[in-house]
């Protein structure tokens, strides 16, 4: 990505935080996973969160998006605190997340994992479906439309009736994304998104990525291992390691920063 | 006796006797894909849509009414045992679950005890499902009742085909009952869905009694009982938790039933439900991801 291109990104700094955490902690028995993390996302910025493993990464995650309560702390979105919430009432309020290493309906097609998210904006009751009401089919006809845009997008239009467990790992991953993004989400977390793809794959998801931020104006939350996909990618990083917030600033500062150097880097 | 038409007649008979267990399990095979849960009280959805259609004849309803009736009182009443019974221990231990689901069946079969007493009541029926047809001078027979059944299961099948592949409700189950965690992370209702769950399940099963008593021409409070054990060893043979397999269980068990006492010597055919629960047993052995191999991990 140029850096013109990064400069039109609609992320800005004097836009109301979108995602804003703070003294966000979190421990297991005796082991604190996360201490006193706080984060702020702006609407449409793409923001990446590093750290070695066990640095806290995927509590964050799991505390954001609802798999976790916090042990002390807040979450806000948009505002309204959210670290009570569950994790299907977040999806509504509009962040969708991704998992390590996909969690797709394997047994649906690739269609249907889309469709199976994108009538969250667009209900049909069952009375509906049975009696074929205007509204019933309103709502299939955009749920339809929303499922070829966004296999469209992702060059899987041609594989629509494919069972999803019989995809190429990359197109699960990108299945995956597209699912997320179908519930029409403002912030879209991504957990290590390009674990286990070659360079080539890594490089094309990164510009898919940028692609979707641009095309849909939603934020994004990258949580990587791969230095160099959050480097490209992200206006912004912090750096985690064992609980703690370390460094955060623009990927050129990180990669200077003689403190993440030591720790995440040499480990690297 | 020809024997092409002798083996004809035990098609006939298996399909019959298939469809209804195809049917039962059917039901409990989606609510155990959705709640990991076996649910015991589903063959008491037999006994209220059964009941119901009786309670409507009485009322002065054409059957067929009475029995579209009687559907839907079972299927309400899944609905109401789901929101007041299982929801309130959702999350609890699976062992919780599946007690409440026995406390249930002995709060319905008692239920209907006080309310019918245990004898055993007549169903009445038209004349013509009473009708026997017969072909080559009797060789091949069989009555409207069972050709009433089979259309009954055919029709019924084709609409959750239809539910499960075409609409965004029956695709979502579908998701909920793979990953039910992943559903609710893309935002699927999963309260809803195993409503909607529960009110189809317990309408095939209503339905499957309103046509057992078709059959035996008797309705008591424990009419569910053996069925729901048949369902049972049906869902397991076809892979628990499957749809499709609940189906092909259902109708492999009613074939083997009914081909054991048409094919073998007659000393055999009292130990029918021998055979049939010992081949319960080598499937769990031996083939605990049933025919189909789609199994979901069975937690009793």
């Amino acid at each position: 990505m140029s850096e013109a291109a990064r400069s039109q990104a609609p992320g800005s700094m004097d836009s109301a935080p979108l995602l804003e955490t703070s003294g966000l902690t979190k421990s297991f028995r005796s082991l604190v996973a996360l201490r006193d993390q706080a984060i702020v996302v702006r609407p449409g910025e793409i923001v990446g969160v590093i750290g070695p493993n066990g640095s806290g990464k995927s509590t964050f995650f799991n505390l954001v998006s609802g798999f976790l309560r916090p042990d002390s702390g807040s979450v806000r979105f948009d505002g309204q605190p959210i670290e009570r919430r569950s994790a299907a009432e977040i999806v509504r309020l509009g962040i969708a997340r991704t998992f390590q290493g996909t969690r797709l309906f394997k047994a649906l097609s690739v269609a249907e994992n889309v469709r199976a998210a994108a009538q969250l904006r667009h209900p049909s009751s069952m009375l509906d479906a049975l009696v074929g009401t205007p509204r019933l089919r309103r709502a299939a006809r955009r749920v339809d439309a929303i499922t070829g845009e966004l296999l469209g997008l992702v060059g899987l239009t041609g594989r629509a009736g494919v069972r999803a467990g019989d995809l190429p790992y990359g197109d699960q991953r990108r299945l995956e994304l597209v699912r997320a993004l179908a519930t029409q989400p403002r912030l879209l977390m991504l957990d290590e998104p390009a674990a286990g793809m070659d360079a080539a794959e890594t490089r094309e998801l990164m510009d898919l990525v940028d692609r979707i931020r641009r095309r849909f104006g939603v934020a994004v939350i990258v949580v990587e291992h791969d230095m160099d996909l959050i480097m490209n990618l992200c206006e912004r990083i912090q750096v985690l390691a064992h609980g703690q917030t370390i460094f955060e600033g623009a990927p050129a500062e990180v990669q200077a920063h003689p403190k993440v150097r030591e720790v995440y880097l040499g480990h690297a | 006796m020809n024997p092409g038409l002798y083996i004809a007649q035990q098609v006939i008979n298996a399909i019959s006797l298939g469809s209804l267990y195809a049917l039962v399990a059917i039901g409990l095979s989606m609510v155990f894909g959705i709640l990991r849960m076996t649910n015991f009280a589903h063959g008491d959805m037999m006994m209220v849509g059964a009941f119901g259609t009786l309670l409507l004849g009485f009322a002065g309803l054409p059957f067929w009414l009475a029995a579209l009736g009687g559907i839907a009182i079972g299927a309400l009443a899944g609905v109401i045992v789901e929101r007041v019974a299982y929801r309130p221990v959702r999350g609890a231990p699976d062992v919780s679950l599946l007690l409440t689901s026995l406390a249930v069946t002995y709060i319905l079969e008692n239920l209907g005890i006080l309310i019918f007493s245990s004898s055993p009541r007549n169903f009445p029926l038209p004349d013509w499902m009473n009708v026997a047809l017969q072909f080559y001078d009797g060789q091949l027979t069989f009555t409207q009742i069972n050709v009433v059944t089979v259309v009954a299961t055919a029709v019924s099948l084709g609409f959750l085909g239809w539910f499960v592949t075409r609409t965004n409700a029956g695709i979502g189950m579908r998701a909920a009952a793979e990953d039910l965690q992943a559903a609710q992370l893309v935002g699927l209702d999963v309260d809803r869905l195993i409503v909607v769950a529960f009110a189809i399940a317990s309408a095939f099963a209503g339905l499957a009694g309103v046509l057992w008593a078709a059959q035996s021409g008797i309705v008591e409070p424990h009419m569910g009982f053996t069925p729901l054990l048949k369902a049972f060893v049906a869902a397991i043979i076809g892979g628990f938790g499957s749809i499709a397999g609940a189906l092909i269980g259902g109708f492999v068990l009613g074939a083997l039933e009914i081909f054991i006492v048409a094919f073998l010597p007659s000393a055999v055919s009292p130990y029918r439900d021998a055979i049939v629960f010992a081949l319960l047993i080598a499937f769990l052995l031996f083939r605990p991801n049933g025919l189909l191999n789609r199994s979901q991990e069975i937690k009793l």
